[in-house]
């Protein structure tokens, strides 16, 4: 067994076991071998870090042995700079929220970690498979732990975004099912994305195939305008369901992008690059501009990660080595942040049990320590220099002025309306006077809370510091997705 | 001069039809409730039986038997198997309900059942129009009585005279057909109709528009049988007035059964005829898939719901099938049956798990078939909401499900085969399955989300509970190691097709 497969199914082993044998009235029990079990699937993801030859785009850690005979479906794992540290996030993210989610989740403790973690092992699984139908059970299977974790703890309207959230995302892949399908039978009968990388495709096919990936991936970025799901789903998740979410299943989607649409279809890429960039300039801008006006901190949030998440998309379609790296470099930051930005929100709700920005004020004279750490969060959240947040987003900005001055113009106007909506924020819910009785009776962070928001904060600064390690690993599989689509596939 | 027959080939049936009579008259001297000895009686019967088709299976041989009315061959060997398998299943999770319902004073449920089977076993290994049809008789003239089982249940009672109308009018239709066939063919055998026909003018004793008058009047009783739309009108029916152990017979093994004759008829008998056969399963299986899912929305009824769904998971079969022969080559033919197989199969399957559950659920005085029976069923119990669950999300098709790859595998089949109205049929059966999510979901909300409205405990015995947790695992098991059902089913059919 290599190591990706023990990456991918030491946290779904422990998850199983928790959800045979947990039971409520050992919810201590429960909560050390969920502890266990996702630390021990971080401990096995560190050997890809450390054994990562760095400098080569081939796939590496690769295993491939046959899955499904009769359709010559492979268990194909391997990983590449792409993806690598995708599923260092998913494993830390995965550590820290059942962290988080310590005492705050006492009811049905064993299936809410179970769940968590088999998610979290069925996501690493998505960025290391290398066949397509395996891809996509991985992609798909994701939906009913996070449908499950959304319905049962999520908040009064849970039923609702249960539902939109499954649907939605469901529409998208069973289109993709056809398109891979389609693609298995063009390439002779293999789902071998390699393969799939070679093979010519005609103009109109690859259009669209094009968008029937793209139903796929920009519902779950999501991409303006089928970004609609996720501010509902988000405000009703619980807090660990929205970090999860945002940190990680929302890079599914861009992710995709990568594997997919841009190696399989260059020329559709190229081609249809155009309204991607126009979507992705409109999800940064206008929902920018909607995230501005949120009430509820949760839905703000959200919005912004709508924002942060056309960075990324508008990065991948600038076809320039720095596009694309600054957007998986800000996927990975997006990640931390976005996880940050919702766990603080959680400390905040246990204690308050409110989302409304209305409820609170001047939390920073009862909560000295918890407001530093939102401070450095927002800060990140607003992309400020030093912190994991501008990494990413100077590097797309800079190749988006390097391809057209008025993209790279759109662009940077998001720096303005992220500090805007961050900043304001922060002042609402922190600073001034104490706004009523609830917030003058808050209690500063625990240990623990100390603890999940201290590694956070340590990986934002680092990242945004020193953001070496991060880019060193992903340069020569950008530069040979970038030869991937440069090509035409055009029989 | 006895070898030639070939008795060896025909060894499960007259087993079968032997113990079928055996337990009759052994069930007379049973006292007990629960007739305890009529079960183990029949539940050996049944194991036997379903060891020695698997070893008939696995040695892959085909035999015609008895001047080549009856065929002997993976295909149906495999499907015999598991339908004795379904049957076992069934009384083993029927058996309490049926007590608590009276259903128990004489032992007809079982030796009913059993002819049932031997029904079915007639259908599956028939290779001649008429022993196909006998096969069918005594499977539905076994079902009919099954249903009416509870003979002093109103519902149960309406559902027995609906589905003895309408299914005696559907035998009607296939005798109708494959007489009309015979006209034009000249012989009740398949092989030799397939011959005439696909020798054309030449060959055949009665005109071309006899033949497809024939062939319309047996695609009409095979889609009665299947439960396809526009002939589905008793499935619903059927499924909520039946005693529910019934209703999992109706909707579980037969539907194997059904499978087989389908292939049997159309495949082995009229495959010169698939272009056109082929427009007419398109045209059921678009309905179905239509008519299955937007109805089953509207359903508060459990095995309503179920009923549907059941519609649109034979509208989903048969785009298997009519994959199978593109501008006359029928290259992609055993790729699309098998996918096909495993469709019916792993549906079977999924079937067992779901009704299991309901039955269990079900007490004394109390039918639980309503969706908010359902309701917190993850805080009375976990297990048995998970297998819930684990077959829900099956039938919506979610990975990794072993529903999945029996859609996958449809839909390969119907791609494979290149054509845009496949494709785009591809693409309505994958936004029909869509709108089927939607209800699945809807019961695995009831289960998962909403607070319990009953505490009665849920009392089951070791051997359903076992068995329960069986069903659910294979699920999700042959979800992540589909391979081996998939082989297995690919191979029955080839060697069919050879």
């Amino acid at each position: 067994m290599g190591l990706l497969s023990l990456a991918i199914w030491t946290p779904i082993l422990f998850g199983v076991l928790l959800l045979a044998f947990g039971r409520d009235n050992q919810a201590t029990t429960v909560r050390w071998i969920a502890l266990v079990g996702a630390l021990a699937g971080l401990a096995v993801t560190v050997p890809l870090y450390t054994g990562f030859e760095i400098g080569s785009a081939a796939m590496q850690f690769v295993e491939k042995s046959v899955w499904i005979e009769r359709f010559n479906i492979h268990y194909h794992l391997g990983v590449d700079g792409i993806s690598l540290w995708l599923i260092l996030l998913t494993a830390f993210i995965t550590a820290v929220v059942v962290i988080a989610s310590w005492d705050t989740v006492t009811s049905r403790v064993n299936q809410y970690m179970g769940a968590f973690l088999i998610l979290s092992g069925l996501m690493i699984g998505v960025f290391s498979a290398q066949d397509g139908m395996l891809f996509y059970v991985f992609f798909e299977a994701t939906l009913i732990p996070m449908y499950l974790i959304i319905g049962i703890w999520g908040g009064k309207n849970k039923i609702y975004a249960a539902f939109k959230f499954f649907l939605y995302t469901l529409l998208g892949s069973l289109l993709m099912l056809v398109a891979l399908i389609y693609l298995y039978t063009q390439a002779g009968g293999s789902f071998d994305l390699a393969t799939w990388y070679k093979l010519p495709l005609g103009g109109t096919a690859q259009t669209l195939l094009f968008f029937a990936f793209f139903a796929a991936f920009a519902v779950k970025v999501p991409m303006w305008p089928v970004h609609t799901w996720l501010p509902d789903v988000h405000v009703e998740a619980p807090t660990g369901g929205s970090a999860v979410l945002a940190a990680i299943m929302l890079k599914l989607g861009a992710y995709g992008f990568l594997r997919f649409s841009l190696p399989i279809l260059p020329d559709a890429s190229r081609e249809w690059a155009w309204l991607m960039i126009t979507l992705s300039l409109v999800a940064v801008i206008y929902v920018g501009l909607v995230a501005l006006v949120q009430k509820d901190m949760k839905k703000l949030v959200a919005y912004s990660s709508v924002a942060h998440m056309g960075f990324v998309t508008l990065g991948f379609f600038l076809f320039s080595d720095l596009g694309m790296a600054g957007g998986i470099v800000q996927m990975v930051a997006h990640g931390f942040v976005s996880a940050a930005m919702f766990l603080s929100i959680g400390v905040l709700y246990d204690r308050v049990h409110s989302r409304e920005i209305a409820d609170y004020g001047g939390v920073v004279s009862t909560m000295p320590n918890f407001t530093a750490f939102a401070l450095l969060f927002v800060m990140a959240n607003s992309g400020l220099p030093g912190t994991a947040g501008f990494v990413g987003e100077w590097m797309v900005i800079l190749a988006a002025v390097k391809a057209n001055f008025w993209i790279g113009m759109g662009a940077a106007s998001a720096l303005i309306l992220g500090a805007s909506y961050s900043l304001w924020m922060f002042k609402r819910v922190y600073l001034g006077p104490v706004g009523n009785s609830n917030v003058k009776a808050l209690l500063d962070i625990n240990a623990r809370e100390f603890l999940v928001l201290g590694l956070l904060a340590f990986m934002v600064l680092y990242m945004g510091i020193y953001p070496k390690p991060f880019t060193d690993v992903m340069d020569a599989s950008v530069a040979e997705l970038l030869r991937h689509v440069a090509l035409s596939k055009l029989p | 001069m006895i070898d030639s027959l070939g008795w060896y080939a025909a060894f499960p049936e007259i087993l079968l039809l032997v113990m079928a009579c055996v337990i009759a008259l052994v069930d007379l001297g049973v006292k007990t409730p629960m007739r305890g000895a009529t079960h183990l009686l029949t539940m050996l019967t049944l194991a036997v039986l379903a060891v020695v088709l698997g070893i008939y299976a696995s040695s892959g041989a085909t035999v015609l038997a008895f001047g080549g009315m009856v065929v002997s061959d993976p295909m149906g060997n495999w499907l015999k198997c598991f339908a004795t398998i379904a049957l076992m299943a069934t009384l083993v999770y029927g058996r309490q309900y049926a007590s608590q319902r009276d259903m128990l004073r004489g032992g007809e449920l079982f030796t009913l059942s059993l002819f049932a089977l031997l029904g079915m076993y007639v259908m599956i290994s028939g290779h001649n129009f008429l022993v196909i049809y006998l096969g069918l008789e005594l499977l539905t003239l076994s079902s009919y009585a099954l249903v009416a089982l509870r003979r002093d249940d109103l519902k149960a009672t309406e559902a027995a005279m609906k589905y003895f109308v309408l299914g005696a009018l559907a035998s009607g239709f296939l005798l109708y057909g494959l007489s009309l066939v015979y006209g034009a063919t000249g012989s009740l055998n398949l092989a030799e109709v397939m011959r005439a026909i696909a020798g054309g003018e030449a060959t055949l004793k009665g005109s071309k528009q006899v033949l497809i008058l024939g062939l319309v009047f047996v695609v009409s009783g095979l889609a009665f049988k299947l439960g396809a739309v526009p002939f589905h009108m008793w499935v619903p029916d059927v499924y909520e007035g039946a005693p529910t152990v019934v209703a999992l017979l109706v909707g579980g093994a037969t539907k194997l059964a059904a499978f087989a004759i389908v292939i049997r008829l159309l495949v082995e008998g009229l495959m010169p005829l698939a272009f056109d056969w082929q427009q007419m399963l398109a045209v059921l299986a678009v309905l179905s898939l239509l008519v299955g899912n937007l109805a089953a929305i509207a359903q508060t009824n459990l095995k309503r719901m179920l009923a549907f769904s059941t519609i649109s998971h034979m509208g989903f079969l048969l785009l298997g099938l009519l994959a199978g022969v593109v501008q006359g080559d029928s290259a992609n033919a055993a790729n699309a049956y098998g996918s096909s197989m495993f469709y019916v199969v792993t549906y079977v399957l999924t079937t067992l798990g779901t009704f299991g559950v309901i039955l269990l659920l079900s007490r004394d005085g109390f039918e639980s078939d309503n969706i908010v029976d359902l309701a917190g069923l993850n805080q009375r119990s976990p297990l048995y909401a998970a297998v819930m669950a684990v077959c829900m999300f099956s039938l919506a098709g979610v990975p990794p499900l072993v529903g999945f790859y029996a859609k996958l595998a449809v839909l390969q089949a119907l791609l494979a085969s290149s054509q845009p109205v496949y494709i785009g049929l591809a693409v309505f059966a994958v936004l029909m399955s869509l709108v089927g999510a939607f209800y699945y979901l809807r019961v695995v909300k009831v289960m998962y989300f909403d607070a319990p409205t009953q505490t009665a405990a849920i009392e089951a015995g070791f051997d359903v509970r076992s068995l329960l947790s069986v069903n659910g695992a294979l699920v999700l098991v042959l979800g992540i190691v589909p391979g081996g059902l998939m082989t297995l089913c690919a191979q029955a059919i080839a060697s069919l097709m050879a």
